[in-house]
C-alpha cells in the first residue's frame, strides 16, 4: 500500500485538529452555564463549496426527461404514493391523519425539508423512511415496509415531490448538531481499500470524469432519484450504499446511523439549491 | 413482484381536439422490462421478463401497435401521433410474454 504524500498527511492532521476542536468545544459548551434553550444554536460556519446539483452535471437527454412533466418515470412512483397515501384499505389512511388543512401538524410539503429530525422518543436522528415505518407500525398497525421495498420508495417519492421546487432548507436544533458534526465526520474519513473519503470525489474532483460518469457535489436534493443504471427509483440511503461499495468498503444496513446522519450533513450542504424529486440521473 | 409492478401507467391525450388536428398521444408504464440477459449478485441469470405488445384502439379500429424487444429500457415511454378525425374511445393495452396484459381508456373528443 501507498503511504501517504506529506500534502496527505498534512491535510489529515488538519482535519484531526478540526475534529479535536469541535470535540474540545462541545465539551466547553457543556461546562458553560446552562443555555437558553430557546436560542437556536449557532449555525456552524465550517467551509462549503458553493452547491450545485447533481442535475448541472448530466446530459440534456438526461436533463430533459427529468424537467418532463410527464414521461419523468419517477412520477409513476409519485402516483402510486399518492395511492397509498390515501389507501384506507388496511385501516386508517396516511391522509386520516395528515389533511391537507390541519393546523396542528406540519404540511406535507414541509416532509421533506424536516427530515432527517432527531426523534426524542428514541433518541436517534431518524430520516423519512424511518418515520413512515414508524407511522405504520405505531400509527396504523401495519408491519413495517422493507428498505427499498415499491411501496417506501412511492410513499417517499410523493412526500418529497410534495416540496419539489422550494429550496432545501435546514433548522439545526441542540438535539440534531451532534449528529449534524457526525456526519461531516463521516464525510472526510477515508474508507475501503480504495481508501478514499466523500470529499475526495465529491468536494476535490468535482467536474472530473469517474468512468462514464462526470463527479457531482454528491448532493441528495433529488432523492429519491431515477437513475438510468438502476432503470428504477432508489433511496439516498441506496445511493451511499452504492458509493461505499464503490471505494470497496462495505456497505453499512440500510438506516445505519452512519447514513442518516450523512443524509443530515449532506442536507447542510445543499442549502440553498432546489428539491427536484423525482430527479433523473445517469 | 413484476405482477404488483407492471399496470401502473401513465397516459397523456389532448382533449377536446379539432377534427383534422394530428394529436400526440404519450404513454408510460412501470414494467422492469428484465432482458434476461443480467445476472443478480449471486450470478444466477435473472429471467426475462417483458412487455412483448402494444396496442391502442379507438374503439374496435386498431390505430397503433408495437412489438416490444428486450433491449427496450424498464418503465417503456411510448409517444405516438394520430390524426383526430372523430370522437370516440382510445383503448390502450400492454400485453406481456406471460400472457398478463393491462387496459386503460381515454375518450378522444373531436370537435368541430
Amino acid at each position: 500500500m501507498r503511504s501517504k504524500s506529506p500534502a496527505e498527511r498534512c491535510r489529515s492532521w488538519q482535519l484531526f485538529i478540526a475534529a479535536a476542536l469541535t470535540v474540545a468545544l462541545a465539551a466547553a459548551s457543556g461546562c458553560a452555564p446552562a443555555p437558553d434553550a430557546s436560542a437556536e444554536p449557532a449555525a456552524p460556519t465550517w467551509p462549503r463549496p458553493a452547491p450545485r446539483s447533481g442535475y448541472a452535471f448530466q446530459q440534456a437527454d438526461t436533463q430533459a426527461l427529468q424537467d418532463d412533466p410527464f414521461a419523468n418515470p419517477g412520477l409513476l412512483w409519485v402516483d402510486q404514493g399518492a395511492a397509498l397515501w390515501a389507501d384506507a384499505t388496511q385501516g386508517p389512511s396516511c391522509a386520516s391523519c395528515h389533511r391537507a388543512t390541519d393546523p396542528v401538524r406540519h404540511p406535507l410539503a414541509d416532509a421533506a425539508h424536516r427530515y432527517p429530525r432527531f426523534d426524542a422518543q428514541r433518541q436517534r436522528l431518524i430520516n423519512l423512511e424511518q418515520q413512515i415505518n414508524r407511522c405504520r407500525v405505531d400509527r396504523q398497525g401495519r408491519p413495517a415496509y422493507a428498505w427499498e421495498s415499491p411501496p417506501l420508495l412511492a410513499l417517499t417519492t410523493y412526500l418529497a415531490h410534495q416540496a419539489r421546487g422550494s429550496e432545501v432548507t435546514l433548522a439545526i436544533t441542540p438535539e440534531t448538531a451532534p449528529f449534524l458534526a457526525l456526519g461531516r465526520q463521516y464525510y472526510y474519513e477515508r474508507r475501503g481499500q480504495m481508501n478514499l473519503a466523500c470529499h475526495h470525489c465529491h468536494e476535490r474532483s468535482v467536474g472530473a470524469m469517474l468512468r462514464g460518469d462526470r463527479l457531482s457535489q454528491g448532493l441528495g436534493n433529488g432523492y429519491p432519484t431515477y437513475r438510468l443504471q438502476w432503470q428504477t427509483i432508489g433511496s439516498l440511503q441506496r445511493r451511499l450504499r452504492f458509493c461505499n461499495a464503490g471505494v470497496r468498503a462495505e456497505p453499512f444496513a440500510f438506516g445505519a446511523a452512519e447514513y442518516v446522519n450523512l443524509e443530515l450533513y449532506l442536507k447542510w450542504r445543499a442549502q440553498g439549491l432546489t428539491i427536484e424529486t423525482p430527479a433523473v440521473r445517469r | 413482484m413484476a405482477a404488483s409492478a407492471f399496470g401502473r401507467v401513465r397516459l397523456a391525450v389532448p382533449n377536446p381536439v379539432a377534427a383534422g388536428q394530428v394529436v400526440t398521444i404519450r404513454t408510460l408504464i412501470a414494467h422492469p422490462m428484465e432482458s434476461g440477459f443480467r445476472r443478480d449478485a449471486k450470478g444466477q441469470r435473472l429471467p426475462r421478463n417483458i412487455i412483448e405488445r402494444f396496442e391502442c384502439r379507438l374503439d374496435d379500429a386498431l390505430v397503433f401497435r408495437a412489438e416490444l424487444q428486450p433491449g427496450i429500457a424498464a418503465n417503456p415511454f411510448i409517444e405516438f401521433r394520430l390524426r383526430a378525425t372523430r370522437s370516440g374511445t382510445l383503448h390502450f393495452r400492454w400485453q406481456d410474454q406471460h400472457g398478463n396484459h393491462h387496459e386503460a381508456q381515454r375518450a378522444l373528443e373531436v370537435t368541430g
